[in-house]
């Protein structure tokens, strides 16, 4: 299985940047529209939406893609983040308390992407998403 | 005690942000469901901790060789130029609003994502008739 990976992944680095097909190029373009859209919109969700694209697009393997996800939405949340700070909709000590939070998380988080978790937490984490949907309509 | 329970939200869903999962769809439900925060305060901590989180996040998976680099920019340049439009949308936009549309938003990812886990499941079923 690993090394059946490994392969995909020397396939993918072996293709050349003019191997990349028009229509795929332009379907890239066209997701990153939308990624930007909504990630300005919404100050997040973009990598979600991007992890399915590099996986079904550029043929990325789980790890991979959900590494590039954070890469690719860096660029595209700062931007935001200045018209957001702009704005003025910010509160300095949640800003602070959350912030630091979700920074020890996401240093833990990275060291667990070697073990990419089950399906089971997948599904829980929709399941909190549909409720937490349906809440914020309700 | 309200700080700790800030502090514990960001970390829950710093580990699925780091994990490349989708941290901030977790973290802006949680602080306008839970801690009752305006739907665009949520939207903007949100942001701002993951820039910095990303930092930390990517170091960690470039080291490890997870990020790829080509033919990232065709998503990039397009994804910058329209978060812009996207940002001033949403200053347009009244809280009560956003937190609708972004409601409305989780329960089409939540949708795709059980159908994702649904169709991975029949793929193995398929594969493990062949053999």
């Amino acid at each position: 299985m690993l090394s059946k990976n490994l392969e995909k992944r020397e396939h993918f680095l072996s293709i050349k940047e003019d191997n990349l097909t028009w229509k795929a190029k332009m379907i890239l373009l066209f997701c990153g529209a939308v990624i930007g859209i909504i990630n300005g919109f919404f100050g997040g969700g973009g990598g979600m939406i991007c992890v399915p694209i590099l996986q079904n697009v550029l043929h990325l393997e789980d790890k991979y893609s959900h590494a590039t996800a954070i890469a690719i939405i860096f660029p595209i949340s700062f931007i935001s983040a200045v018209i957001y700070l702009l704005s003025g909709t910010l509160e300095t000590i949640p800003l602070v308390t959350v912030g630091s939070g979700v920074v020890i998380g996401g240093i833990i988080g990275s060291f667990l992407l070697k073990w990419l978790p089950p399906k089971a937490i997948k599904v829980i984490f929709a399941i909190i998403m549909l409720l937490g949907g349906i809440r914020l309509i309700i | 005690m309200i700080y700790f329970l800030y502090v514990l939200a960001g970390i829950a869903s710093g580990i699925f942000g780091g994990l490349g999962m989708g941290g901030g769809t977790l973290l802006i439900p949680i602080l306008t469901i839970f801690f009752n925060f305006d739907q665009k305060l949520s939207q903007g901590i949100n942001l701002l901790s993951f820039l910095v989180m990303a930092l930390f996040s990517l170091y960690i998976h470039h080291k490890n060789g997870y990020v790829v680099t080509k033919h990232i920019f065709y998503i990039i340049i397009p994804g910058v130029l329209f978060s812009i439009l996207g940002a001033f949308l949403m200053s347009l936009t009244s809280s009560k609003i956003l937190k609708i549309i972004f409601g409305v938003f989780l329960i089409i990812l939540a949708i795709i994502e059980f159908v994702k886990v649904f169709k991975k499941d029949k793929k193995k079923v398929k594969a493990k008739k062949k053999r």
